[in-house]
């Protein structure tokens, strides 16, 4: 039996965009649901409430938004864990062994999650639709934003959505997806103690300093 | 003293055509205002004042056919809402409105006459004017005026006309006989005549200032104005109402009416949370206003329900609410509901999962000793 070793897995644009994004979702969220529901009336017109709130979705949409491409640019670059196909478990036959294993172990029919570096394959394919989440929560607040000037750089390249879906349709949708990834964020923060206790392989720590206790054995 | 603007306005303008429309009975004080509303409202440089004022002085007036389909009768209302001289009679006075069902004193075989007369005589010249939307059902036998169907008028009168402006929500997207489930299959003029130069002039009823100012333009540059994606012009349709707005103070500040006449609304404050869709709507009424700019709905206390924008009756209602209704979750789900719901149902499941994992042994990998290198 060999010991256990240290491996980095994590690259830093991997780590940085993730916690960019953890931060740009969270302003976003709370900005955006005040956008939504500005749920404080302020008591005098001296305060410019909603105006720095706007600042700030805008500000962070941008941060938010720059995160994104970044990571896309990274999926070309990055190591075997930060790549397209560490997203697409479905596309082999070791993936789907994953994904029936790891969906066993969650639904309680078995004791044992199946061994990956990386990320496991349910947590992958839920990355996937989390990414087009982000995309269209960008595409569609662009597309919103841009209305400030007909023929700006924003309208005319988003400005086409706004007839096609509706602008009440696009903003309907941008405010759901917020939700959505607010239950996302649970099941994230959730699954990550879970396979941190579980697992003992560091996984908590890993999004921090990038490194993962790996199991040679396992491999 | 020596004021520059008056001097700038009157020298721009010859005085035979200041002279010319004295006679009429218009003073030079009102004509000269007219002419600069005009400029303004079409966003020109002054400059072009004695330009407009030519154009509207030419002897060769273009006929005039104003026709009405599924509509109410308000766009004609906001035309002819005048008590006093105004610019829009100005241009009524100097079109010559051949053919328009609510004012014109011919009436039955006499009145469809004059119509063919025009179509035939000015085939190419005349402006056809539309209020109202045309409906495809049933071969077109919702609407029929002297035997012949709304359709075909449109196809005929439209379609020989210099231009068409369609005026208001009806006959520029349909509007609200257009509405889901839209029984009588009606449609926009662009749509049921597609060939026609059309421009759309929305509104539920559309601003008087803009049918004047659209075709003042006409008249002056023999074209009709640049226009936007739905068909717009520019001039009047290019700015969000929500950017205007004279609460949008109230509105970046955070002080918002909750309900109709509670504290906030009656200190003016934004309507955004009693569902204002200024945000949403691109029209000029903050700044032309409705009736010689005495009021429009945002200044009068309630919200814009978008009707200038396609589809208005459907995309922009509940028209008190901000958002629409989460499709297919019953009447009373707003997407906020939901959301709280979904946060709240998946932090329960997972803390159910997590209680169990918990309790559950002998799941964890092996516990083994990092390799000391
Ligand atoms: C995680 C990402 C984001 C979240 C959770 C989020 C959330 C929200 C929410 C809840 C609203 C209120 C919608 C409504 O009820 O009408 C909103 C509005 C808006 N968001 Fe976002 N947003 C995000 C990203 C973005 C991005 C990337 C942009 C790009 C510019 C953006 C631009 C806007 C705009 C323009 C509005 C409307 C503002 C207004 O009407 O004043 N958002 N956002
Ligand atoms: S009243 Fe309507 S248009 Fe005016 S600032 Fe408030 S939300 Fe915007």
């Amino acid at each position: 039996m060999k010991a256990l070793e240290l491996r980095y897995v994590w690259e830093w644009p991997v780590r940085l965009t993730h916690w960019f994004n953890v931060i740009a979702i969270i302003v976003l969220s709370v900005t955006g649901y005040y956008i939504g529901d500005p749920f404080v009336s302020v008591p005098s017109t001296n305060s410019y409430v909603m105006g720095w709130m706007r600042f700030l979705h805008f500000v962070f949409a941008y941060v938010f938004a720059i995160s994104w491409v970044v990571r896309i640019v990274w999926m070309f670059f990055g190591n075997q864990y930060a790549r397209f196909p560490a997203f697409a478990p479905w596309a082999t036959r070791e993936g789907w062994k994953h994904i029936v294993g790891t969906f066993n172990y969650y639904t309680f029919l078995k004791k044992k999650v199946p061994y990956v570096v990386g990320h496991n394959a349910l947590a992958a394919m839920a990355y996937s639709g989390v990414f087009v989440l982000f995309l269209i929560q960008i595409v569609s607040g662009f597309a919103l934003y841009g209305q400030f000037q007909p023929g700006s750089f924003w309208d005319s390249a988003f400005g086409w959505l706004l007839p096609m879906f509706g602008n009440q349709g696009l903003r309907l949708t941008h405010h759901i997806i917020m939700w959505l990834l607010i239950g996302f964020a649970i099941h994230h923060v959730y699954s990550g103690w879970l396979m941190d206790t579980k697992e003992k392989n560091g996984v908590m720590g890993s999004i921090f300093g990038g490194y993962k206790f790996i199991d040679p054995d396992e491999e | 003293m020596h004021d520059p603007e008056r001097s700038l306005q009157e020298g721009s303008v010859s005085e035979e055509i200041l002279q010319k429309w004295e006679a009429r009975g218009v003073s030079r004080r009102d004509f000269l205002k007219f002419c600069s509303v005009m400029t303004a409202s079409l966003a020109l440089p002054a400059s072009f004042m004695g330009q407009i004022a030519e154009a509207i002085e030419a002897d060769n007036r273009p006929p005039v056919i104003w026709m009405e389909f599924q509509g109410c009768t308000g766009d004609s209302e906001a035309f002819l809402r005048a008590n006093q001289p105004t610019a829009a009679e100005l241009i009524l006075d100097y079109l010559s409105v051949d053919y328009h069902e609510t004012i014109m004193a011919a009436a039955g075989h006499q009145a469809e006459a004059a119509k063919h007369k025009t179509v035939e005589e000015y085939k190419g010249k005349y402006i056809a004017i539309v209020e109202g939307s045309i409906p495809m059902g049933a071969g077109g036998a919702y609407c029929t005026i002297a035997g012949d169907s709304a359709l075909n008028i449109a196809r005929k009168v439209c379609g020989n006309a210099a231009a068409t402006i369609a005026v208001g929500s009806c006959s520029s997207y349909g509007g609200i006989p257009a509405a889901a489930p839209n029984p009588t299959g009606a449609v926009s003029v662009s749509e049921a005549v597609p060939g026609a130069t059309v421009i759309n002039l929305p509104g539920c009823p559309l601003n008087a200032e803009n049918l004047t100012a659209a075709i003042v333009h006409f008249l002056t540059f023999k074209k009709l104005p640049a226009t936007d994606q739905f068909g717009r012009p520019k001039f009047a349709y290019g700015k969000r109402i929500h950017d205007n707005c004279e609460r949008r103070g109230h509105f970046d500040a955070g002080q918002y009416a909750e309900g109709f006449g509670d504290a906030g609304h009656r200190q003016g404050w934004c309507l955004y949370k009693l569902g204002c869709k200024g945000p949403e709507t691109f029209h000029n009424c903050p700044t032309v206003r409705y009736n010689e700019g005495t009021s429009w709905p945002i200044q009068a206390g309630h919200g814009c329900i978008g009707c200038s924008e396609p589809q208005f009756w459907d995309t922009m209602t509940p028209f008190y609410r901000r958002l629409p209704q989460v499709p297919g979750f019953g009447i009373e789900a707003t997407a906020d509901k939901l959301g709280l719901g979904l946060a709240a149902a998946t932090a329960v499941a997972f803390g159910a999962h997590g209680v169990a994992s918990a309790l559950r042994k002998g799941d964890e990998t092996d516990t083994k000793v990092k390799k000391e290198d």
